[in-house]
């Protein structure tokens, strides 16, 4: 099985048990470089699939607490290679890994030695706020190579030539923004984004996972009947920054 | 010459040609290589719907009635051609002045925002965002927000907002809300990613007037469309004057608004040496300096592939020059591009070299330049020394008020601390 189908397998797998896939974000090397790996054992233990943010300098789709948590990473050394080199001195989780980042570090590592370091390590997706489909040709073509998703995002304004456009290339899982705005704010999931995550459902041939704002059980039982999988990120990172226990706090979340 | 930038003769003649020909930026909004639309999805329908209107409003007869009556009668325009006959003696060519510092609020930025609101009215938005380096932009979207009514946000970098505060009054003053910017680097690109994190969070009814020739397609070229005003007055009044082309254009570079603005109308008149001149900062190790053509390579920010100040890992490098508004780790495609194509030739200038070039301007001209435009005197210096009795003409696209803190601090204070003085 490719790399990008065991992804949409495993999401596919907890959706038989009645309930939505938990994503869960961590920053690398936040909120310090030497408990990443355990930090990530931690969240994987919790969580159905771990999405590895990569910091930037720039995260213009972030709000303040990824913002923080990227430029903390930033001024302990963490990079991209930094972050390969970590995953591949740990036993391999059960819960699927996919990593986040804005475009350039991945530009500036080389696509395609990108995608066999990637799946080296057990990296099954990329997601890349800063990429948006029409863009992404040569990314996609480079990870297809070794089966790897580029995972793609929608967004509540996306229109319908678009949203179809997009699901048709679409790996792994859709990524469906909640709300335009940036990552980390709370919303209360109005009945517009249930009606907008309904939509791309009906055109995704992959999972649609929700994501942007989700910060509580509340929210994840609101949301489950309507979507696949629900990523939860700021408020995870915030869970880590106390020095909480990440798996429980996941484990939570769950209906 | 970029060492990291290599293209064969026919690659740069075929660039050359496309941009004569008008064909940048094409169907994708890249200028050859470089430039395109590198942003979150939630973005995509707001520059969509952008694109769109750039093509129904920005070229109709209304639309531009209404736009040449402001620049007339509201912004100043034309602005003179000035000669400089002191400095021309002083340092052997030939210098004019495109008196940009002469337009409302004090330089070129006014073209450009008040096109901007313009349009922004025509696609019915409700609320202009903006962000600001040097604080030139915010003043003029602050101006024409004033003017045509609308409600407008500045996001400034908390270290700009300290170096160029009579700027911010200025802002204030016109009704502006001034939000400053304590992530990132707290100068121009923090204020960019922040003014790009409000935009997203309302693309329906928020405008984003984005205040160089940078960010994500079609930005660059709408503020190279609204700019290139700066040029073909320059050309037109010099021919007028003189009965033939200058010799050389010359104009500072950070985004390169102002930049583009004067060299468009020029690239395809061959004789003319088309020169831009980035901020050389201290030094041209990374982290001092803010010349991204001179030092950078390719890269993603901002919305925009194009030449970047940045490290082996991709991460965009603090910048540092001491004008505020050439204090940017990337540059506008379409300088790429014509660095690429061989068309322009990209050099820097010092901290200290500028501070210089700006004394003599302003004791033997009696113009006192904006920090940024003191880079292109620089230029124009040296290439006077090569090019006596030729004719340059240098953009003078800022006047110095608002650097008179900095001035304060590194010239007019050592004076007088002098011993017997």
């Amino acid at each position: 099985m490719l790399p990008r189908e065991h992804l949409t397998a495993v999401i596919r797998r907890v959706n038989a048990r009645g309930e939505p896939a938990l994503i869960a974000f961590l920053t690398a090397g936040f909120p310090r470089a030497q408990d990443f790996t355990e930090h990530l054992l931690a969240v994987a233990a919790g969580a159905d699939v771990v999405e590895i943010g990569v910091p930037f300098t720039d995260p213009m789709a972030d709000g303040m607490t990824i913002q923080r948590s990227s430029q903390a990473a930033l001024k302990q050394g963490v990079s991209l290679k930094w972050i390969l080199a970590q995953l591949g001195t740990i036993q391999r989780p059960a819960a699927p890994l996919v990593l986040m980042s804005y475009l350039n570090p991945l530009l500036q590592y080389g696509y395609e030695r990108l995608a066999k370091d990637a799946a080296a390590v057990g990296v099954c997706g990329f997601i890349v706020p800063d990429l948006p489909f029409d863009e992404g040709a040569e990314f996609r073509a480079a990870l297809s190579l070794e089966g790897v998703a580029l995972i793609q995002m929608v967004s509540p304004v996306t229109t319908p030539e678009r949203l179809a456009a997009v699901c048709a290339v679409s790996e792994g899982f859709v990524y469906a923004v909640t709300m335009t705005g940036t990552t980390g704010r709370t919303i209360a999931v109005p009945d517009t984004p249930i009606n907008y995550l309904e939509n791309v459902r009906r055109h995704s041939p992959v999972p649609v996972c929700a994501g942007f704002g989700i910060r509580s059980a509340e929210q994840v039982a609101r949301l489950s009947t309507h979507v696949e999988g629900v990523v939860v990120g700021s408020a995870l990172v915030e869970v880590l920054e106390r020095g909480e226990d990440p798996t429980a706090w996941l484990r939570a979340l769950r209906p | 010459m970029n060492v990291h930038i290599r293209f064969s003769p026919a690659e740069q003649a075929a660039f050359l040609q496309a941009e004569i020909d008008g064909e940048y930026p094409d169907a994708r909004g890249r200028f050859g290589p470089y430039g395109g639309r590198y942003v979150p999805e939630t973005l995509i329908p707001a520059l969509e719907r952008l694109t769109r209107g750039i093509r129904e409003y920005l070229y109709r007869d209304d639309f531009q009635i209404e736009l040449i009556d402001q620049l007339k009668t509201w912004v100043g325009r034309p602005t003179a051609l000035s000669f400089a006959p002191q400095l021309s003696a002083a340092w052997g060519a030939n210098i004019w002045f495109k008196r940009e510092d002469l337009a409302h609020t004090g330089a070129h930025k006014i073209n450009n925002a008040i096109g901007q609101v313009l349009l922004a009215k025509r696609l019915g938005a409700k609320r202009i965002v903006a962000e600001t380096g040097a604080g030139q932009h915010g003043v003029a979207t602050a101006a024409a927000c004033a003017r045509l009514g609308f409600p407008c946000v500045v996001y400034m970098g908390a270290i700009d907002m300290e170096r160029q505060a009579p700027n911010v009054g200025r802002m204030k003053l016109m009704g502006a809300e001034v939000i400053p910017v304590i992530g990132g680097d707290q100068t121009l690109r923090a204020a960019i990613d922040e003014a790009l994190r409000d935009w997203v969070s309302d693309p329906g009814e928020t405008f984003y007037v984005i205040g160089s020739a940078v960010g994500p397609h079609p930005y660059p070229w709408l503020v190279r469309e609204l700019q290139s005003i700066i040029g073909r007055e320059a050309r037109a009044q010099f021919i007028a004057q003189q009965g033939q082309l200058p010799h050389a254009v010359m104009a500072c570079v950070g985004g390169g608004s102002n930049a583009i603005g004067m060299f468009h109308a020029f690239i395809s008149d061959k004789s003319v040496q088309i020169i831009g001149v980035e901020a050389g900062g201290r030094s041209p190790a990374l982290g001092q300096n803010a010349a991204s053509l001179s030092y950078g390579w390719p890269g993603v920010l901002q919305g925009c592939y194009s030449l970047l100040l940045q490290d082996v890992n991709g991460q965009i490098q603090e910048t540092e020059s001491i004008s505020a508004g050439l204090d940017y780790p990337g540059v506008g495609p379409e300088h790429a591009l014509l660095m690429a194509a061989g068309r322009v030739h990209y050099e820097s200038a010092t901290d200290a070299d500028s501070l210089v070039a700006l004394q003599e301007c302003a004791r033997l001209e009696g113009i006192l330049p904006a920090l940024e435009t003191a880079h292109a005197l620089v230029g124009a210096k040296q290439w006077a020394q090569t090019h006596k009795d030729h004719h340059i003409i240098v953009c003078m696209s800022g006047r110095g008020d608002k650097d008179m803190q900095t001035l304060q601090r590194s010239l007019i204070d050592p004076l007088s601390a002098t011993p017997g003085s």
